[in-house]
């Protein structure tokens, strides 16, 4: 990426990088983050995230990018997944064990149905 | 004695590539003991006269700033290192059982070793991690939300 | 304890009884019989609330919906529409103007989850902090392009001192006084540096900020070296927050890549860099002369003062330092302007304030609310209450260093001024929840073990009186103290207040002091009668 000399600069990446999302959005593209913040790693969130990337290739899951980001401060609900599929609503998972992983992506990434006894609303 | 020998090359090695990374100031003197101590596992003399020589701080100095932090260790320190968290909010929470259970499987003081040279057992403050209270960290592994009957299981996970 | 599903609070401090608050009370009490509604609500009456303009003042938890001023031939109304019906009774509302504690916003809910005001957590968790580009997107380093661009240092000064910012590592000290400091020193080298040793126990909204959102840290500190005229910055990030450290490393490495770190940023004369320096395991070190000690080298043995940091600092040169979640707050500030930011909080402690809930509650993590929020609110609301239903008896909040406060307490507006006032230290905005269970003495037996493992032994009034003062309730805990010892121990703990070099030392007394003064009854059972009211202590011990 090129570098940034003035707040013009800056408002073109803006604009690039949100095309970007909207393009990706429109596309239907899945994403499932995990919180892998140290209180959520405490909690066991490396063993959820294993588990999450072991199902996606054991079951040839394709398309789905999965990713980190840090802690929202719900410790008591740590791990927390988030699944987000194209411009639907963003839904958020807590206490997610490696089974519970496994049954959002089969249930939900992959069958369309959310796994309501594991979402928490934020 | 060939075996002394190596073991001090493997020191000087490890100081070398800790004061090449980080630069042969005083400044820098934490990185540095940081790098040592993680590679070693503790700061043994010889680390501390080649640093001493290298950085020309003396060695006093060096002796003082390494027994001053918690996370750095003049003493050998078992293959496996538990930090048990002894500060008030994973306290209030059921950290005296788990310290007991702890006892209850190791047997060892705050800052002691096991004969067999597997277990280092040492208390800590707050790692701000209270969230998911108590916590223990062994080695690099993060434990939260312990409970007595879980130590165990997570202490056979170590060989 | 039974469980109740609303709590109903009258306040009853002079003015309000004066206003007629008895007469609120029992025409409350009076009404909720009369609708059949004894068995689910609770009601209480409550001393000062710190809100003056529109008492008396009737509080309805958990909704935390604040009627004022109410008198007794509202009441009909209030129990019909809130208790009885389940809807806010709107006309009688306090107006948000009239509420100096600012708690009427929690109101508006958002999904299950009570409100909260989030302004340097807003992006933590949410965007990829190994991502540049979310950061970008999420308005990411336009404060910077603009102060760089359109305002000189004494315009970002002067911003940041109208906003009313107050540090947040504990003491509050107003931030835009101390930039005006390291500002008005003649020097060509300046530093500044952010303060992220977090170890007050407890406390870990700097991880979440530095783990979930390191950009804004950057930012934060571009903008403060431009602000004050430095050109070289560090962050001190405690030893054990590994992943802190490696995430902000990748951010600096990607900030200076697109230019937001380096040499002329965005194409003025401004330089700024940036370096990462690891703790190594010390307390201390959070207290900024002894972290400066420490990125020079040395032992983080706090230097003696005068001179401050702003003037004599790192490498002696003029340095600032600032808190993690204070440098969170400045690009906001920036970005949106003074009057903004003062729209949250109370006059005096503006913007918001991040807590850490913990300890024998519901709900524990971290939530950021407007300064002036209650303990209760914060037990009643984001804690869902005490765990098993079981009595509040105490809270410890800021850390050890903070204050234990009883449960008679809890009403008191969380912000400087207010807990100033109540001799309360508000400091790292820890707070540990106990109930019934936990014992008084045991927990300042574990906190003065803590200070003793990490007074730093520089001055002997704190490294003898700590390891004395946890001898002395140690003894109490076992049953080998006499009545004299708790003397002795008042006596300690007020010389440690006066005669220790720093903070450390300082507050090392407060937990000794606190117990004594409100719990003094439960710290003498262990004497006279050689029992532990909670059941935690063996005071048999000596015997054996």
């Amino acid at each position: 990426m090129s570098t940034i000399k003035s707040l013009d600069d800056l408002s073109r990446i803006r604009e690039e990088v949100l095309e970007k999302h909207k393009a990706k959005a429109a596309a239907g593209q899945i994403e499932v983050i995990v919180g892998m913040g140290t209180c959520g790693i405490a909690a066991g969130a490396r063993d959820t995230m294993k588990a999450i990337q072991e199902d996606i290739q054991n079951n040839h899951r394709v398309g789905i990018i999965v990713k980190e980001a840090g802690c929202i401060g719900l410790c008591e609900k740590e791990p927390i997944v988030q699944v987000v599929i194209g411009d639907r609503p963003v839904v958020n998972y807590g206490k997610v064990t490696p089974g519970v992983a496994r049954q959002i992506l089969a249930d939900h990434v992959a069958g369309g149905k959310i796994v309501k006894n594991h979402v928490i609303i934020l | 004695m060939p075996v002394e020998t190596t073991k001090s090359n493997k020191v000087q090695d490890v100081v070398n590539a800790a004061i090449d990374r980080h630069g042969a100031t005083r400044d820098e003197l934490i990185p540095i003991l940081n790098q040592v101590n993680q590679a070693l596992g503790y700061l043994p003399a010889e680390a501390l006269n080649e640093i001493s020589q290298r950085l020309k701080e003396p060695r006093s100095s060096l002796l003082g700033v390494a027994s001053f932090y918690h996370m750095l260790s003049t003493k050998p320190r078992g293959r496996h290192v538990i930090q048990f968290c002894e500060s008030a909010p994973c306290h209030v929470v059921g950290g005296r059982e788990v310290w007991e259970a702890l006892q209850e499987e190791l047997t060892l003081a705050p800052d002691e070793t096991s004969p067999d040279g597997k277990w280092t057992l040492i208390t800590t403050s707050c790692l701000g991690i209270c969230g998911v209270g108590p916590v223990i960290i062994i080695d690099e592994d993060v434990y939260g939300n312990l409970t007595a009957d879980k130590v165990p299981d997570i202490l056979a996970r170590y060989s | 304890m039974k469980t109740f599903r609303s709590m109903v609070l009258v306040s009853s401090d002079p003015i309000s009884m004066k206003r007629g608050a008895q007469d609120v009370f029992d025409r409350l009490q009076a009404e909720i019989k009369a609708y059949g509604l004894d068995e689910e609500v609770s009601l209480a009456m409550i001393g000062d609330v710190g809100r003056h303009d529109a008492l008396p003042l009737v509080i309805v938890y958990p909704e935390a919906a604040v009627y004022g001023p109410v008198n007794a031939e509202d009441i009909h109304l209030l129990v019909d529409e809130h208790l009885y019906k389940g809807r806010i009774a709107v006309d009688l509302q306090a107006s948000n103007r009239e509420l100096s504690g600012k708690i009427a916003w929690l109101n508006t809910r958002k999904g299950t989850l009570p409100a909260e005001q989030r302004i340097v957590l807003r992006r933590a968790g949410i965007i990829d902090p190994t991502n540049i580009e979310d950061y970008i997107l999420h308005d990411g380093y336009t404060a910077l392009g603009k102060a760089l661009t359109e305002s000189t240092p004494i315009q970002v000064i002067d911003e940041i001192k109208k906003s009313g910012l107050r540090g947040r590592g504990g003491a509050g000290f107003p931030t835009g006084t101390k930039w005006g400091f390291v500002a008005k020193e003649k020097s060509v080298k300046k530093y500044v540096i952010c303060n992220a040793d977090e170890s007050e126990p407890g406390t870990f909204k700097d991880r979440l900020i530095l783990e979930g959102d390191p950009h804004s840290i950057i930012e934060a500190l571009a903008l403060a070296a431009y602000a004050v005229g430095a050109d070289e910055g560090y962050v001190y990030i405690r030893g054990e927050y590994t992943l802190a450290q490696e995430r902000l490393k990748l951010a600096i490495l990607q900030a200076k890549e697109m230019g937001f770190l380096g040499q002329n940023i965005f194409g003025t004369a401004f330089n700024f860099d940036l370096h990462v320096h690891s703790g190594a395991g010390a307390y201390i070190c959070g207290e900024e002369t002894a972290l400066l000690e420490s990125i020079e080298g040395k032992r983080g043995q706090p230097r003696t003062r005068p001179p401050f940091p702003t003037t004599h600092g790192l490498f002696g040169k003029p340095t600032l330092v600032n808190n993690v979640e204070t440098l969170a707050n400045v690009p906001p500030i920036l970005l949106n302007g003074a009057t903004w930011y003062r729209s949250f909080g109370t006059p005096s402690s503006p913007g918001t304030k991040v807590y850490t809930i913990l300890g024998n509650v519901n709900v524990t993590g971290l939530i950021e609310v407007p300064m002036g929020i209650t303990l209760r609110e914060v037990i009643a609301i984001y804690a869902k209450g005490m765990k098993g239903g079981e009595n509040f008896k105490m809270a410890q909040t800021g850390g050890s260093s903070g204050s234990i406060i009883p449960a008679s307490l809890q009403d008191t507006p969380m912000d400087f001024d207010s807990f100033g006032k109540a001799g309360v230290a508000l400091g790292s905005g820890a707070l540990l929840i106990c109930n019934e269970d936990t014992c008084v003495v045991d927990l300042a037996k574990v906190l003065l073990n803590f200070f003793r493992t990490e007074s730093c032994g520089k001055c002997f009034p704190c490294r003898i009186g700590t390891q004395r003062a946890w001898e002395m309730l140690d003894a109490i805990a076992s049953g080998r103290a006499t009545l004299k010892t708790l003397d002795q121990l008042m006596d300690l703990s007020v010389n440690l207040y006066n005669l220790s070099n720093c903070g450390l030392g300082q507050t090392a007394g407060t937990p000794i002091k606190d117990i004594l003064t409100y719990f003094r009854a439960e710290v003498e059972a262990h004497i006279r009668l050689g029992v532990c009211p909670a059941g935690v202590c063996n005071t048999k011990e000596a015997v054996h």
